[in-house]
């Protein structure tokens, strides 16, 4: 017998692949159907956030939050506006704190439908994704209602948020959750009892609980491998201390359990949105802090010192006196985190972004090893991986 | 002159005008069976499905045949051109062909043989070498994997179906599809032979690649799969193959199981709807089942899929082929 030179069959999944989420580029070695190897490669949408947010003055880095993971949008500007609130040693007003409580909640069933359905998707069930897709529009006009804009809402604003909700948004917020959930549960009924999605995420891609730890995965990736560690108990922000809500916990850290986590995960959003509305105190949404706020437009006309301020805030700008500071939010991926340096100018001297997708690509090698291209697919779908937040 | 008028040339034209009377119809009922399903699905997922050609969309299928047609035929430069351009054509063919004999109605059948039912086996199963050659004259990676499913799965779905056949044989005494309907009158083969109705219906999912199935055209894996090279003419003939087979799946169950063109009972009004109308009408409820099946359910993974095929469709369908064989030796119901 000669030796025979045997080369594994190479393909390309992505950057332009209906399954790669996004720009992924992953190069995958395989034998027959068998993948011996991923390799991710990123970077395709990177935009330089990072280093953007050094030349803009803290207010005007908001926007680039909503800009990163585009479906977890208020989650990350939460992050931000942490980070900038713990440097400035500001007091929120309550009411502030419920209403991010609600709409990082909204944000949380944005971001986890989105992913649910995508991941149908990439099994093979597309009605998930359409019947999903319409929910998402009914919360993305809720965004809209507060905000003003569908997506990229720019509403958390350094001690507060930008305005009061609108009237009626509650009672609105309400009608919704009651009519969503017997929808969820239609769509849950046609996946998690479905033989098919069972057959194809069951023991696929199974990350243990001491691995999950070491690769420094967080959020519903870490809880389906059965840690329970979220931020919002761990470490609670806003006014989720005062709030009653439960973690749900995987068993063995399949896609099976990522997906599960996420399904109760919105089932646990849509109570404390509930509770948010039921608890939410009257009350000023933003800081008085006229160095912060920008002041009353009726005032501006009667008092110099509102003018003065006015005038700051609009050329120069929040001073941040100079600190270093890690906040740390439960985003909808995981933890996602903003490493803030500050000099004392108006302007930050370096911004990290902790983003919980990047840290889940990287066991995607671990997670496909030995597994069929078809699980690619699934253990793709079940990280939930959004491009913008992990090349930044 | 006059004989090789009589003699060829007559039979000949009548043979080609009976084909394009079945060729014809059969077009147009693929394209509306495109449109229908764009629409059932899309009800099934709360949206409209195709509505601005024409008044609810009616011409949509049209205007997708007619973009189509006047695209650019692209034959990527690694393609074998020869094997590429004929894959296509293979699919086609084959899936115009088995439509010979199929019985519409009483007596109203182009090819009336006696191995109906054999013919049709194998144009079914030749079917997949329109793939595998599509897959490997296409020097695609996607390609190359998707004829590489059809060719590992193929022969998981068809032994299943070829037992089945065997019951439905053993039950009716013949291999002609017209005899084989007429068995069934009074009883359709659905009543005894229900559970290889329903194993029927799963492998032919399977045999016409659709949901859950679809594995050599996995669109988030393999993007899709073995034609994902072809364009224009090429690529529609592929997706007329595909639809084409559909209808005559559907068709050889509706034979099979649900009593060709038998009314359901033999009772006045029924009996006054003409023999093809009702063909067509329970050909029409068989592709429901196709397009609900893809509406609703998540896709198999191809190992998944052969062993679905080998571990419970084949033991299942031979148990029941010794059954039925048992049941008519035993109570000496074997038909004469």
């Amino acid at each position: 017998m000669n030796e025979v030179d045997l080369r594994s069959f190479t393909v390309n999944f992505g950057p332009q692949h209906p399954a790669a989420h996004g720009v992924l580029r992953l190069v995958l070695e395989m034998d027959g159907e068998v993948v011996e190897r991923a390799d991710p490669h990123i970077g395709l949408l990177h935009r330089g956030t990072e280093k953007l947010i050094e030349y803009r003055p803290y207010l005007q880095n908001i926007p680039y939050f909503d800009r990163l993971d585009y479906c977890s949008m208020l989650c990350q500007e939460h992050a931000y506006v942490l980070a900038v609130e713990k440097l400035l040693a500001v007091d929120v007003p309550e009411r502030a704190l419920y209403i991010r409580v609600l709409m990082d909640e909204m944000t949380r069933i944005l971001n986890h439908l989105l992913n649910i359905a995508t991941m149908a998707l990439d099994c093979g069930a597309m009605t998930p994704l359409l019947w999903m897709f319409e929910e998402r529009e009914k919360l993305m006009t809720f965004y809209e209602r507060v905000s003003g804009a569908r997506m990229h809402a720019n509403y958390y604003r350094f001690g507060g948020v930008n305005r009061d909700l609108p009237a009626g948004f509650a009672e609105d917020v309400l009608a919704w959750c009651d009519q969503f959930e017997p929808l969820f549960a239609d769509m849950d009924r046609l996946l998690s009892d479905n033989r098919i999605f069972k057959q194809r995420t069951v023991d696929i891609g199974v990350v243990s609980a001491e691995d999950a730890l070491n690769l420094g995965f967080s959020g519903p990736m870490l809880r389906a491998s059965g840690v329970a560690w979220d931020l919002r108990k761990a470490e609670p922000y806003a006014a989720y201390e005062r709030l009653d809500f439960d973690i749900p916990v995987g068993k063995n850290g399949d896609c099976w359990d990522r997906y599960l986590v996420r399904v109760l995960e919105i089932g646990e959003s849509l109570k404390l949105m509930r509770q948010a509305i039921r608890e939410m105190p009257k009350g000023p949404v933003r800081t008085d802090d006229k160095k912060m706020t920008p002041p009353p437009r009726a005032e501006m006309k009667r008092s110099m010192e509102a003018l003065i301020h006015h005038f700051k805030l609009y050329t120069e700008g929040v001073h941040v006196p100079a600190g270093e500071v890690y906040a740390a939010v439960e985003s909808g991926k995981g933890e996602f985190a903003v490493y803030l340096v500050a000099d004392g100018t108006n302007r930050p001297y370096r911004c990290k972004i902790r983003s919980p997708g990047y840290v889940h690509l990287q066991a995607l090698d671990e997670m496909c090893k030995g597994h069929q291209l078809a699980d690619v697919v699934a253990v793709i779908g079940s990280m939930d991986i959004v491009f913008g937040e992990i090349d930044r | 002159m006059d004989s090789l008028w009589t003699g060829t040339i007559w039979p000949l034209a009548v043979i080609v005008f009976y084909i394009l009377l079945i060729a014809v119809p059969l077009m147009v009922a693929m394209a509306y069976l495109t449109y229908a399903e764009r629409k059932i699905i899309g009800a099934m997922q709360l949206r409209q499905g195709p509505m601005t050609v024409g008044p609810y969309g009616l011409l949509q299928p049209i205007a997708d045949g007619v973009k189509l047609f006047f695209k650019e035929t692209v034959i990527p430069t690694g393609a074998n051109k020869i094997v590429f351009v004929m894959a296509p054509m293979v699919t086609f063919i084959l899936a115009l062909v088995g439509w010979a004999v199929i019985p519409f109605g009483a007596g109203i059948v182009l090819a009336d043989i006696n191995v109906g039912i054999l013919y049709l086996l194998a144009i079914s199963s030749l079917g997949v070498y329109g793939i595998i050659m599509a897959g490997w004259a296409s020097n695609s990676r996607y390609a190359f994997l998707g004829a590489l499913r059809s060719s590992a799965q193929m022969i998981s779905y068809e032994i299943a179906i070829g037992l089945i056949i065997i019951s439905v044989l053993i039950t009716a005494g013949s291999l002609n599809l017209s005899e084989i309907v007429m068995a069934q009158d009074g009883l359709w083969y659905i009543i005894p032979h229900f559970p290889m109705f329903m194993i029927f219906m799963v492998a032919i999912l399977a045999e016409t690649n659709r949901h859950p199935f679809d594995l050599p055209e996995d669109e988030s894996t393999l993007v899709t799969g073995y034609n994902v090279e072809y364009s224009s003419m090429t690529f529609a003939l592929f997706f007329l193959g595909e639809y084409m087979n559909m209808i005559l799946m559907s068709a050889i169950a509706v034979i099979l199981f649900l009593g060709g063109w038998l009314p359901p009972l033999n009772i006045f009004p029924l009996t006054l709807i003409p023999g093809p109308i009702w063909f067509i009408l329970k050909v029409c409820f068989v592709l429901f089942c196709f397009i609900w099946a893809r509406a609703t359910l998540p896709r198999y993974r191809y190992d998944q899929l052969m062993r679905l095929g080998w571990k419970i469709l084949l033991p299942f369908s031979l148990l029941w082929v010794v059954l039925t064989s048992g049941f008519l030796v035993y109570f000496d119901m074997l038909p004469r």
